[in-house]
């Protein structure tokens, strides 16, 4: 029996290599179809039309106009008169027509009226709290306080943001013989077709999924959501083929959001600099849905915390898990507040990270320790590093800022086929889907290493509920899940052909491996047989073995808990509030590594959209309308490439990090770049900016009240 | 969309007199990079749309000894790439490289560039140019942290998104609009932009049947400069801009400061501009202007912000003509 543990480091041939993704030709020649490339005979295009205010009710709606358009095929209501609105853009008509032009003069002739109320927008204003409050007490906070040599008190923000998947929301559904396809854009391939059983009035295996590619989810992709459902109801109803993938400004103000979080913070410090006591009272929004607060604090467990968390009700869309839910904003809040109170106490801030690791859990102390070395020695921290409050005349001021954080990532359930054929090929089938940080990659690696092939030898299929039952990829469980699966199923196959060659080479299977696409005496290298040659032994019949993860937080293959640190260095421009990205450094640990280019990828990815929700993003809603002014990619800013600066990636690997198995990424380097940033800036221009992103208005807004001079 | 008529004329007459007599009924395409998103949006929903990209002599640029003739649909790109253009007025060719948008330059033109729309998110939602609800306006209530700080009393408090407007008040431009019948009228760039007062009216003082042709730039031979804040590095709307002129000469009286992303039009301050006149410019006179050109700020609730804006972008933009000028 082949050994299921991960080979030893020096005989991996392809794990924690740098490989290049197998799709990257695909995608970057265009060759790969996305949803919205899905096109079918006799193709409708599917639109919604939006509520047109935040609050009240739809009191009528008249769509004969729409439906005697020539080229409208089908008119199905989702919102019936009578029916409460509870945010701007909230789904009333959708329809399909022979094109997108019909599609939309078709929008504009219903005619829907309401019955306006005034929306609840303000999210940030602790008055408007509703319900009782969470509270937890730990230790005792007074006497913590009594102890500290120091203490500071702020408030800190973080703004709502949407994902703005550059992939919109949506699908391709079409009926044929009596069963449904769906080319939809999911994190979720195996789970899908359950959701759609009631508007496609059809049993489960009557449904078929495909998502080869995937342009962005973070968390907002999980199930078809209405627009789904009622992509099938146009199908339905039409008897053709619909395309509906939300329009740009819908998406931004109905497919998700991130909530809000707001934190009065105080914290209080000895001498030393150790955190003697925290009290947080946090509140914030997740539109008309119950408050989902941020772990408060992040990462450390103070003595003597008082702890409080509240929700306001809003108009606003849905919220929807935004990669890592609740951390970028718990962790933005708590390392502000460490870094002001280490400015309060005149200690440099890793110092005081440092001497505060020994609140941070067990299993991660030593883990953050080298990584605020590494870390700080990536980016020069020693001859980088000044006082809160960058003295250098004139206008530009620089300023690095320090954040932790954590993630668990332990793999999600996943079962994995993996085939040998006669003729040597080998086919891996999973429903897991690729949201573009190279699980298909992933998978083709762990199937060759196991197999001791080359990567071009496997052929991954993925992306269709056809194939074995693999879980949603949320809460980075993904890697995990599918390593663990795959070599599962690889190691079973792999031992039914090493039976075969045994018989044949007069050896006991458990002498034998696979290796260089030969199966060979372990003790005797020499005494092999090709791949190819081993494989014909198995006549007509190919093999296939399956391999089951059933989930948990430690398994022989995969474990859970990271733990990741990142620095900033960023320079203001007080005059006009702007700031500029120097650099960016995360060091990250995931344990056992497949892809390290995929993984150092991820890492840049994340960074880039951490670079972005710290400086630009936000949406934006009228007081008084409650409609999102920025639901368009014009004031819904996105960093560019020339706006976030030079990013570098360490990961963690080698001893202590590698025998811990495979760990999930997709979350972790995305929780610290906001607090980073708002730390750097602080450190440059000597005043906090409360609330992130930290755009001009609020670094002005800071800098009228205090900070550094030009 | 809604379905329209489409009209793509070779000359001017015949593009002029498919024009409607009132603002709604058509719309002029030039590059279509602001037209085509309003189109799609519902914000303008014309019967008619006229293209002007097949009238030939409306584009091209001319430099002579006493000015600079730009025609109106010329591509914003070929503005950027003029040499004698870059040398005699950078703070044009600073204004172009300003939207950051290699698209946007490419496709829009210089007659597109100041006849655009505000990118008033009230307007660009559909609630009117005035961004009005049941006629009461929406913003000073609402987020205006991008509205104007100056000329905001009401009913308009959109800026001017012209990137081309204040340089080309600032050195002293005229404009040239052709009417019905081949009636053609100068103006003053500064006289070209308005406020409108109602919904129905437009930002500048173009009738529903006129067209932009021409752009002079008079060759002064003065200082000029544009600085410019805005976010992003890439494609970002400017959250200030200035544009300076100037010259050393005493008396000559040529100075001008004028201000964008701050108005419902390009925004002059004379009263700033004339602290400049026959003054070497310093990083104390500059500070000075600078504070005289923030003086009439009256902020709405959200873009205070925008004052400090103003005075780093007037300080910088003086600084650098002075510079360019020594150099």
């Amino acid at each position: 029996m082949t050994s299921i543990l991960w080979p030893a480091k020096e005989q991996l041939k392809l794990i924690g290599k740098r490989i290049d993704r197998v799709d990257g030709p695909a995608k970057s020649s265009g060759a790969a179809k996305y949803s919205l490339d899905i096109n079918r005979p006799g193709l409708l295009y599917g639109k919604i039309l939006g509520a047109s205010i935040a609050a009240g009710t739809l009191k009528s709606l008249d769509t004969k106009a729409a439906e005697a358009l020539a080229g409208v095929r089908a008119v199905h209501v989702m919102t019936e008169p009578g029916r409460p609105i509870n945010w701007a853009g909230q789904e009333i008509v959708a329809l399909a027509a022979d094109t997108e032009e019909i599609a939309t003069e078709a929008l504009r002739l219903i005619k829907a009226e309401y019955e306006r109320s005034p929306p609840q927008m303000d999210d940030a204003d602790p008055q408007k709290v509703e319900g009782k409050p969470r509270t937890r007490t730990e230790g005792n906070p007074a006497e913590g306080f009594a102890q500290a040599a120091a203490s500071v008190s702020g408030r800190y923000g973080v703004a709502t943001i949407t994902h703005c998947c550059l992939e919109p929301h949506g699908q391709v559904s079409e009926f044929r013989d009596g069963e449904l396809h769906v080319w939809p854009s999911t994190q979720a391939v195996s789970g899908y077709a359950n959701q759609l059983v009631k508007p496609a009035g059809l049993e489960s295996n009557k449904i078929h999924i495909d998502c080869q590619y995937m342009g962005g989810g973070f968390g907002s992709k999980f199930g078809p959501d209405a627009w789904g459902a009622v992509c099938v109801e146009l199908a339905k109803k039409a008897g053709k083929a619909v395309k509906l993938l939300l329009d740009r400004d819908l998406e931004l103000m109905i497919a998700g959001n991130r909530p809000s979080a707001f934190a009065d913070i105080k914290v209080g410090a000895d001498k030393e600099g150790r955190v003697t006591a925290w009290e947080s009272k946090v509140w914030g929004s997740s539109g008309v849905g119950n408050y989902g607060a941020p772990p408060l604090p992040y990462v450390f467990a103070f003595p003597n915390q008082n702890t409080e968390s509240q929700g306001i009700r809003t108009n606003r869309g849905a919220v929807k898990a935004w990669r890592a839910p609740g951390h970028p904003q718990g962790c933005a809040i708590t390392m502000a507040a460490l870094e002001d109170l280490a400015a309060k106490l005149g200690m440099d801030p890793l110092e005081f990270f440092l001497k505060n690791l020994q609140f941070a859990p067990e299993a991660l102390r030593e883990t953050y320790r080298e990584e605020l070395m590494v870390a700080a020695d990536l980016i020069d921290y020693k001859s980088k590093a000044h006082p809160r409050g960058d003295k250098t005349k004139g206008p530009i001021k620089r300023g690095l800022g320090i954040s932790l954080h954590t993630w668990g990532g332990a793999g999600h359930a996943s079962a994995c086929d993996v085939t040998i054929n006669p003729d040597g090929s080998v086919v891996a089938s999973m429903g897991t889907q690729d949201l573009g940080v190279g699980t298909r990659t992933c998978l083709g690696i762990v199937v060759a290493e196991t197999l001791g092939l080359p990567l071009e030898a496997v052929q991954v299929n993925i992306g269709k509920n056809a194939y074995p039952t693999s879980g949603g990829s949320g809460g980075s469980t993904t890697i995990g899940g599918i390593s663990s699966s795959s070599r599962r199923a690889a190691v079973a196959a792999l031992d039914e052909l090493l039976k075969r060659v045994a018989t044949e080479l007069n050896i006991s299977p458990d002498e034998l491996e696979a290796a260089d696409s030969k199966i060979r005496a372990k003790a005797n290298p020499q005494k092999s047989m090709a791949w190819k040659d081993a494989c014909k032994l198995l006549g007509q019949m190919a093999i296939t073995q399956q391999g089951r993860h059933q989930g948990g937080a430690r398994t022989e293959l995969t474990s859970s808990g990271v733990g990741g640190v990142q620095i900033a260095d960023v320079s203001v421009d007080v005059e006009t509030g702007l700031v500029k990205m120097n650099e960016m450094v995360a060091v990250q640990d995931c344990g056992l590594i497949i892809d390290l280019k995929l993984a150092e990828s991820q890492v840049l990815g994340a960074l880039i959209m951490g670079v972005t929700y710290a400086l630009f993003e936000e949406a934006i809603y009228d007081p008084q309308t409650g409609r999102m002014l920025n639901a368009d990619m014009e004031f819904y800013r996105l960093a560019t490439l020339s706006d976030v600066g030079k990013l570098r990636v360490h990961m963690m690997t080698g001893k202590g990090y590698d025998e811990r198995g495979v760990i999930g990424l997709g979350e972790p380097p995305v929780i610290s770049p906001g607090a980073a940033i708002s730390n750097a800036v602080a450190n440059a221009i000597g005043v906090r900016v409360s609330s992130i992103p930290l755009t001009p208005d609020r670094v002005i807004e800071a800098l009228e009240k205090g900070g550094v001079r030009t | 969309m809604n379905s329209f008529e489409y009209a793509s004329p070779t000359d001017l007459e015949t593009a002029i007199g498919l024009l409607g007599a009132r603002f709604g009924e058509t719309e002029i395409l030039a590059g279509g990079t602001d037209l085509v998103t309003s189109l799609k949006q519902g914000i303008v929903s014309p019967k008619r749309v006229v293209s002007l990209k097949g009238i030939e002599n409306l584009k091209g640029i001319e430099a002579g000894a006493d000015a600079v003739q730009i025609g109106a649909m010329t591509p914003l790109v070929d503005l950027l790439e003029n040499a004698s253009v870059r040398k005699s007025f950078p703070s044009i060719t600073a204004a172009i490289e300003g939207i950051g948008s290699p698209q946007i330059i490419a496709m829009g033109t210089v007659g597109g560039d100041l006849c655009q729309r505000p990118r008033c998110w009230y307007y660009r939602q559909g609630f009117g140019l005035l961004g009005q609800l049941d006629g009461e306006s929406l913003i000073p209530q609402g987020d205006n942290r991008y509205h104007a700080i100056f000329g905001n009393s009401g009913p308009a408090y959109f800026v001017s998104a012209s990137s081309l407007g204040p340089p080309l008040i600032a050195l002293g431009a005229t404009l040239e609009i052709t009417g019905a019948k081949g009636k053609t009228r100068k103006v003053a760039a500064a006289e070209f932009f308005r406020t409108p007062k109602s919904a129905d009216e437009r930002e500048n003082v173009l009738a529903a049947n006129e067209v932009l042709t021409r752009i002079s730039i008079p060759a002064r031979g003065l200082a000029n400069a544009t600085y410019e804040v805005r976010q992003r590095e890439g494609l970002d709307w400017p959250l200030v801009t200035a544009s300076v002129a100037f010259s050393r000469k005493a008396g000559a009286g040529r100075a001008s400061v004028v201000l964008g992303h701050v108005a419902p039009t390009p925004w002059n301050v004379p009263e700033a501009a004339a602290l400049l006149d026959g003054k070497s410019a310093n990083e104390e006179l500059a500070a000075r202007v600078a504070e005289a050109a923030v003086h009439s700020a009256r902020p709405l609730s959200k873009n205070a912000y925008k004052v400090r804006l103003v005075k780093t972008a007037v300080k910088r933009a003086i600084l650098a003509a002075a510079e360019q000028r020594e150099g």
